[in-house]
């Protein structure tokens, strides 16, 4: 490690911008970037499936707050969100006195919590969409078996669903990766705010801005992988035979 | 693509040729009213404020005649490039982006920072051990970052912020334990050293170490009026020893300047 060390000090000796501690930045800047999307995502998918399996029923006391939710926060920029959530709540009387505070007081929680708010509006939009695409032959079979609708939802509707939601779905992954981007103004470190740290302190917005473009570059080629490697496997079933 | 560079070329032969003919012409000095108290207009229609006075003192010292040319700010390094004045004296803060356009004097003005608390705050700012895990607002890329990112960055937790409404509204929060800010920033925004302010100093202003400090705020010339520069240092060092850069200074500034 520390002749691994040495070695990228000597690579960067000449660099009077990238040194190693402007790569540091950049370096905690990823780590802050990458937990935030992730855990906003995973956070958001599990809200989304209940969401919008209640989203499509014919109750309307259930389906009715869950459309003007997700309509809020789809039909409002995520910035705006991320304000009003960062300095809106300390407006909220006496919030400073209770044990929600360690939470918001740093700018973590309440961008976290932003992102994940709207991730699980736009993917509760994505399943509601397909799992309406539901095709009525293998609803009708699964009726036709017997099914309870608790079971049918759970072996035949949801698995199909989610499948046809994949390509849709590593869209917004993607959509997520860059809307976050915009965690810097919450004064969170992420990449951008690295980005944005080393191009004040050297008046060099092209170097700092390039670089971090290839950071997230990368990170979008690494989505990508990855949801064509689940496609391949899990959307083979629907190639055209002998394709 | 060489034309330009050759106009320019022309454009410098006849500087020079004129500017033995130029010590004689009035020396143009462009600055944007009003910037209180830099520069400001008064009811019958005469400039005055400290760049005006200081400036005047200049020409004084330098026994030539000045003329002052009032012109609104994003155009002032455009019309200087335009030679429709020789120098602008606008309470102009010195800046690497600046400085690839202009020539700087040195800085003959700098303003103060200071550390901004909540009233009831027990941090002592120069013990060291009591800044440990403090909360530190800035904004983003001023110098005031620098200074704290340098100086305190391992013992404190730096945030910086888009604008320094954002610092005082986590400071409102109480997100924030300290403040590092410009000092007629922080007495516009927070009332500090008032009365009834919020907040209260901690300390005195901050006005070292120069690397930080030093860019203050200069005169702006062309690049190639190096000489004028020079004149101007030169006067600038000449009125801070005789004091009257100290009386005019006193005039419209109610704390001392540096």
């Amino acid at each position: 490690m520390d002749a691994l060390m040495s070695r990228l000090e000597a690579l960067l000796a000449d660099n009077s911008i990238f040194t190693l501690q402007t790569l540091g930045y950049y370096g905690e800047g990823l780590v802050t970037t990458v937990q935030l999307v992730f855990l906003s995502l995973v956070i958001g998918l599990v809200l989304a499936v209940p969401l919008a399996i209640g989203r499509g029923s014919r109750q309307r006391w259930i389906s009715l707050p869950i459309f003007l939710y997700c309509y809020v926060f789809r039909g409002t920029p995520l910035l705006i969100q991320l304000y009003l959530i960062y300095y809106g709540v300390v407006f909220v009387e006496g919030i400073q006195d209770t044990w929600l505070w360690v939470l918001l007081e740093k700018p973590f929680v309440p961008a976290l919590a932003a992102f994940t708010l709207n991730t699980a509006a736009y993917t509760t939009e994505i399943f509601r969409g397909a799992i309406k695409a539901t095709p009525r032959g293998e609803i009708e079979a699964a009726r036709a078996y017997g099914m309870t609708q608790r079971l049918m939802l759970r072996r035949i509707v949801l698995p199909s669903a989610f499948r046809r939601a994949l390509p849709a779905y590593g869209n917004e992954v993607i959509f997520m990766l860059h809307a976050s981007a915009i965690a810097s103004v919450v004064t969170l470190m992420d990449l951008t705010g690295a980005a944005r740290f080393v191009y004040a302190r050297f008046y060099a917005p092209f170097d700092a801005f390039l670089f971090v473009a290839a950071i997230y570059l990368c990170l979008t080629f690494a989505i990508l992988y990855l949801f064509r490697y689940l496609e391949k496997r899990l959307l083979a079933h629907l190639k055209p035979a002998g394709g | 693509m060489y034309r330009p560079k050759l106009l320019l070329a022309a454009a410098l032969c006849t500087g020079l040729a004129t500017s033995s003919v130029q010590a004689e012409a009035p020396l143009r000095l462009a600055t944007d009213v009003p910037y209180q108290p830099f520069e400001y207009s008064l009811p019958d229609g005469t400039l005055a404020g400290f760049d005006i006075e200081l400036g005047n003192a200049v020409c004084a010292y330098l026994e030539r005649e000045c003329e002052w040319v009032v012109q609104s700010w994003d155009g002032l390094i455009p019309g200087l490039m335009a030679r429709k004045y020789d120098a602008i004296m606008s309470a102009m803060t010195i800046s690497e982006v600046r400085r690839r356009q202009v020539l700087f004097s040195d800085p003959y003005f700098r303003m103060p920072s200071v550390w901004v608390a909540h009233q009831d705050s027990d941090i002592d700012i120069t013990d060291p051990a009591s800044l440990e895990g403090k909360v530190v607002g800035v904004q983003t890329a001023t110098l005031q970052d620098n200074y704290v990112t340098d100086l305190h960055g391992d013992t404190v937790e730096v945030r910086r912020y888009a604008s320094w409404a954002d610092v005082v509204a986590d400071m409102r929060t109480q997100r924030l334990d300290l403040a590092f800010m410009e000092y007629p920033t922080a007495q516009s925004f927070v009332d500090i050293d008032e009365q009834e302010s919020d907040f209260q100093r901690l300390g005195e202003l901050v006005r070292e170490p120069a690397r930080y400090f030093d860019q203050g705020v200069g005169v702006a010339f062309r690049k190639r009026d190096r000489e004028l520069a020079r004149d101007f240092n030169e006067a600038f060092t000449a009125l801070k020893e005789d004091g009257t850069y100290d009386a005019i200074a006193r005039k419209y500034f109610d704390t001392p300047a540096p």
